[in-house]
């Protein structure tokens, strides 16, 4: 590999650079072992405390599989809700009236400037307080009102950066045909934005399906992380394995979700069907917009 | 209806103080790991190279919560880090601010190195002709120009990082959150003028810091 920040290494090059790998495999090498040695110490590296994730069904069917199911319910209904209305808040904020844009503008700054917890625990306190919801179900409910109370904000951004993306002769185009400022936006923009939205919406699961964890830590959901009570309680105080393999659930599932994001972006940018800027799955929604102003 | 207020049961001021040293000290310590983990990524050595990336996608995959959740539960209760840290409160900040920084180490490395990539090639060339190593091309022409390049997408970092202390929560750091927690549970006929204190106090954390951040990116970036 070649880069533009240092020659093609020579002899002298070559060697130093074997040096240095040597010392960062000698740290890397110190870290571990002091890493290993102070599990042993503790006995967390006892074969008894990591076999059950591997010979022991039940500890996948009766804690970590209904875990991972209540993450991706949680998940999936958060998505699912926020979608159409963070569509509707993000052509809220592009209308023509201003009595609907700036107080559209003004709930989507305000949730997007509150961290999600605290969304989360005002609605669970919200249902216990005023709804008959049964507990089993609070938090639940509480989890997926503050990741949708969130993400809608975060996803009318996106929306109205892919609108503001695509060229101005898209919508002066239909108001020529005769075209209603509803139908434009619904039969002309935002069926082109939606596509250039997709790699920015796949990545956004990627921080719900994160937030989802909040829940179990705080508001007593049974999802995964949640999970690491009961199973270091039943099988002999296995803590560092039960994280192991927790983490190792959630980075399989959201490097999935990221490398779906990098892949539908990629097609995006080869595939120019629409004159609009496709939106990249990690810039923030804030950057978006930017960069869909800048560009158009 | 804000009577909870002047009680002097709960400490909001002392609870918001908490959320700024966490944020504050988490901040100073993501810089300084993001670029560490940035110069490893773009490095001549393979190994550090890989380090870097393989550090990289798996941490940010990882949700903070566990990662707090761990530091807590893994390394305080059951190898016993505390990290200096006399009794739990104190340990649990000081945990916080160590699966902070771990974590938003990440997010700062990802976006220098998207500013890395604005420097045009020329910078870079030319250092080269001069003569410059490695190191000296990284921390004299790179990377100044890229941390101006990425004033804008850093501060939404930081604003990340400042609502994400609120997870500090979860391991009793004694921050807004948790004691937003406390008030909810003994001031229940006050919810709304309690998240409204709570949403308050976070919007004045978050706001200046955009601004303040929004104007820097204006003033120092790079003319071309």
């Amino acid at each position: 590999m070649t880069s533009v920040l240092y020659d093609t290494p020579g002899p002298r090059a070559k060697r130093r650079n074997v040096l240095y790998t040597i010392v960062f495999l000698a740290v890397m090498a110190v870290a571990a072992w002091w890493v290993l040695s102070a599990l042993a110490d503790k006995n967390q590296l006892a074969a008894d405390k990591w076999t059950p994730f591997v010979t022991d069904s039940q500890v996948w069917t009766t804690y970590l599989l209904p875990g991972l199911t209540e993450t991706l319910k949680a998940a999936a209904l958060s998505i699912l809700i926020a979608l159409p209305l963070g569509a509707l808040l993000g052509i809220g904020r592009l209308s023509d009236h201003r009595w609907v844009r700036v107080p559209v503008g003004a709930v989507v700054e305000f949730f997007r400037a509150i961290p999600v917890l605290l969304l989360m625990m005002f609605a669970a306190a919200l249902y216990r307080e005023f709804t008959t919801v049964s507990s089993d179900f609070r938090p639940l409910y509480a989890v997926v009102t503050g990741l949708v109370l969130y993400n809608a904000s975060v996803i009318a951004e996106v929306v109205r950066a892919g609108v503001l993306s695509l060229p101005r002769g898209q919508g002066d185009a239909s108001e020529a045909l005769g075209m209603r400022k509803g139908q434009t936006m619904l039969y002309v923009l935002l069926p082109q934005a939606v596509t250039v939205m997709l790699p920015a919406l796949v990545s956004q699961l990627v921080v719900i399906v994160k937030d989802t964890a909040l829940g179990g830590a705080l508001l007593g959901f049974e999802e995964l992380l949640s999970q690491n009570r009961q199973i270091t309680a039943n099988y002999g105080a296995n803590t560092i394995a039960t994280f192991t393999v927790i983490a190792l659930i959630f980075i399989v599932i959201n490097a999935i979700l990221t490398a779906l994001a990098g892949r539908l972006e990629k097609r995006l940018r080869q595939g120019k069907k629409t004159a609009a800027v496709v939106i990249p799955a990690q810039a923030g929604a804030a950057d978006a917009v930017k960069k869909a102003v800048s560009d158009a | 209806m804000f009577d909870f207020l002047d009680s002097g049961q709960y400490d909001l001021l002392g609870a918001f103080w908490v959320t700024a040293k966490l944020a504050l000290y988490s901040a100073i310590g993501s810089l300084i790991w993001g670029t560490a983990l940035v110069a490893m990524r773009v490095s001549p050595v393979p190994l550090m190279r890989a380090f870097g990336t393989a550090y990289v996608n798996i941490v940010r995959n990882t949700p903070l919560t566990v990662v707090i959740v761990a530091c807590s539960l893994g390394l305080d209760q059951t190898l016993g880090v505390t990290l200096g840290g006399s009794d739990f409160k104190d340990i649990g900040f000081r945990l916080a601010v160590l699966g902070l920084t771990a974590y938003t180490g990440t997010f700062v490395c990802e976006a220098l190195r998207s500013g890395i990539n604005t420097v045009p090639p020329g910078q870079a060339e030319a250092a080269r002709a001069l003569g410059l190593s490695f190191t000296q091309v990284l921390t004299l022409i790179v990377l100044p120009q890229a941390f101006r390049a990425v004033v804008t997408p850093l501060a939404n970092v930081l604003i990340a990082l400042t609502k994400n202390t609120t997870v500090a929560a979860a391991i009793s750091a004694a921050e807004a959150a948790f004691l937003m927690k406390e008030m909810i549970e003994n001031e229940a006929d006050a919810l709304f003028a309690v998240f409204a204190v709570f949403a308050f106090g976070f919007m004045v954390l978050t706001l200046p810091t955009g601004l303040i951040l929004g104007w820097a990116a204006k003033r120092l970036a790079v003319k071309r």
